[in-house]
């Protein structure tokens, strides 16, 4: 085989990775900063004066972690993993 | 509201506590039948499915720092409390992307094993060992107050005699059952534990016709728009920075946690069970918003912070209010069972660094018969149960609620950069990894101790040496540049050689 082929995968799913984990860090240090420097769009009250616009943002990013990490096994199982296999076969026979 | 009777024997509370033992005792027995090696009893033989190690994890992970502290703090404080569950859970998707996988693959039974894979052993194994042990300490000893407390209000019992039942019992599930057990009583308690939250939140919401808004607006009416902004937590915002970073990489350097993925047979595996792990652990700090902004609004700032200061009892005194004694009850027995399930957690993942890291590869260099190694890990968990007890009686009384920070500060500075560089680096070194990880130990302890926190509120100076509370900010960077500069200023060849090897078998597998 190839010697740079599982370089190459490694690198692709080292790249989602990180892709994945930009969007959760700055989502979150996103939602820091916010609530540290602007307490008053933090507490904005919304949905007819019910609730602050700090609670639902902070739901929304309880519920984005589970969501990336589906899209990432998703892509694991479909992409990643037969990619992996073929690359166990070759091998094997060689 | 009337008399709660909160601190008084409650039957319901025992019977349900003793229900609980017995069952784990019964699964104890089971499982110290299959207990016979090594890898039965570090790594459950590898056996788990994806969907217990989700629910393991999510067990190992909800201490009852998350559930009592948690609600409290949400119905104490509104909105700061949610900032910490948030900072709970964020480190889950960092885990799924880097780690998990390629720690399976790479290891047996801890963390280090990855770190040190390519690097000289002894001195990478002394340097985890450390920190491993230093992060199990203060956590073990914060879960260990915390139970004395807790049982104390809740039941009533004496503080010495909770300390020494929560220490006996989880002795037993680890000395004999091992992670086979330590993983059903995990099972077992997250289970009852988003059972019974899940439960509570919707005697919550069945008040305010299954409509949160209509709870918000309650909060709202009854203590101000305030209660739902950002507070006096965030007052300074690179501390509340430095907090985030020790609480999102912290989670993916726990020596606890990060065992639980060689219980199952493959990377893949590994890979679902976070994902469901991650769901469990997000629907429960859901539930907990719902349980503190509940717990405000149904018990009363008043009456919860009148019972403990902390507000530690929102979710119990919640529980009471809308199902009475029983479901007190049972709510203050899911409570207990939770801290002795995390307890057991710890006390196995520092016997895994004791017996494997330090014994295995430090005094044996890695040629430990196995009979030997079983022995060690059994002397090392009665050990580590004797020193949890012993250090739970003797912080009696005091504030030990900021070392749940600092195991997570030094989880995040000194175990996350190392894995992380030992992973993807080719040329990090073993003198790299051994600087990085007690830089990391070290600058976290140290910053820590001359902070508010301990300078000033435990040793009652009158003005800290350092106004930062957190030491994440500084001590995770300073950890990743020491391992950096320490690797680049002596490279290390055997490491690079090594690391085309480390490569394949992080990805493919171990063959």
């Amino acid at each position: 085989m190839p010697p740079n082929e599982l370089d190459r995968l490694v690198a692709r799913r080292w790249r989602v990775g990180a892709t994945l984990t930009a969007v959760m860090v700055i989502a979150y240090f996103g939602f820091i900063l916010l609530v540290a420097f602007d307490k008053e769009t933090t507490g904005t009250l919304i949905a007819g004066d019910r609730v602050s616009i700090g609670i639902v943002l902070g739901a929304a990013l309880i519920i984005l972690a589970p969501i990336l990490i589906a899209i990432y096994v998703r892509w694991a199982n479909r992409t990643y993993d037969p990619a992996i296999q073929a690359l166990r076969d070759k091998r094997g026979k060689q | 509201m009337s008399a709660s009777s909160l601190g008084e024997p409650n039957a319901i509370a025992i019977a349900c506590f003793i229900g609980f033992v017995a069952i784990t005792l019964v699964i104890t027995y089971w499982a110290a039948r299959r207990t016979r090696t090594t890898g039965e009893f570090f790594a459950a033989g590898g056996n788990v499915s994806a969907l217990q190690n989700g629910f393991a994890l999510a067990g190992d992970y909800m201490s009852a720092a998350s559930f009592l502290g948690i609600a409290g703090l949400v119905a104490k404080d509104g909105f700061d409390g949610l900032i910490y569950s948030i900072g709970f859970l964020v480190g889950w998707p960092l885990i799924t992307f880097l780690i998990a996988e390629p720690l399976r693959n790479l290891g047996t039974f801890t963390f280090v094993d990855v770190v040190a894979f390519r690097l000289r052993q002894r001195p990478v194994r002394i340097a985890a060992a450390i920190s491993t042990l230093a992060v199990v300490t203060f956590y073990l000893i914060a879960q260990m107050v915390g139970a004395g407390n807790l049982v104390h209000l809740m039941f009533g019992l004496d503080y010495t005699l909770a300390i020494i039942i929560v220490g006996s019992v989880m002795l037993l599930y680890v000395l004999f059952g091992g992670m086979i057990a330590t993983t059903w009583v995990q099972i077992i308690k997250a289970g009852l534990l988003l059972l019974g939250a899940t439960l509570l939140a919707i005697m919550v919401l069945a008040k305010f016709g299954f409509n949160p808004l209509t709870l918000f607006a309650r909060v709202r009416d009854q203590y101000g728009a305030a209660q739902m902004a950002p507070g006096k937590m965030v007052a300074d915002p690179i501390d509340a920075v430095s907090l985030g970073i020790a609480l999102m990489l912290g989670t993916a350097g726990l020596p606890h946690i990060l065992m639980r993925f060689y219980t199952v047979r493959d990377a893949k595996t590994a890979r679902r069970s976070v994902a469901y792990a991650t769901s469990l652990i997000g629907w429960f700090y859901l539930v907990t918003f719902v349980l503190g902004f509940g717990a405000a609004v149904l018990v009363g700032k008043k009456a919860i912070v009148g019972v403990d200061k902390g507000g530690n009892m929102a979710a119990p005194l919640l529980a009471e209010v809308l199902g009475g004694t029983p479901f007190l009850g049972f709510i203050s027995a899911v409570a207990f069972a939770t801290i002795l399930a995390v307890v057991a957690g710890l006390t196995l993942s520092g016997a895994a660094a004791l017996a494997h890291d330090l014994w295995g590869h430090v005094v044996r260099e890695g040629k430990v018969r196995e009979a030997e190694q079983m022995r060690v890990a059994r002397v090392a968990t009665v050990i580590l149960a004797i020193v949890a007890i012993v250090l739970g009686l003797l912080f009696k009384g005091q504030n030990v609620a900021f070392m749940v920070g600092l195991a997570f500060a030094i989880a995040a500075s000194a175990n996350f950069p190392a894995l992380l560089m030992s992973m993807t680096w080719r040329k990090f070194t073993t003198m790299g990894a051994m600087a990085s990880m007690l830089t990391g130990t070290l600058t976290s302890l140290v910053l820590i101790v001359l902070s508010p926190t301990v300078w000033v509120d435990l040793f009652k100076n009158a003005e800290p040496i350092i106004k930062m509370k957190n030491p994440g900010i500084i001590s995770v960077p300073l950890a990743f540049i020491v391992g950096i500069v320490v690797s680049l200023a002596k490279p290390e060849r055997a490491a690079v050689d090594g690391f085309i090897a480390a490569q394949d078998r992080m990805h493919l597998g171990p063959r």
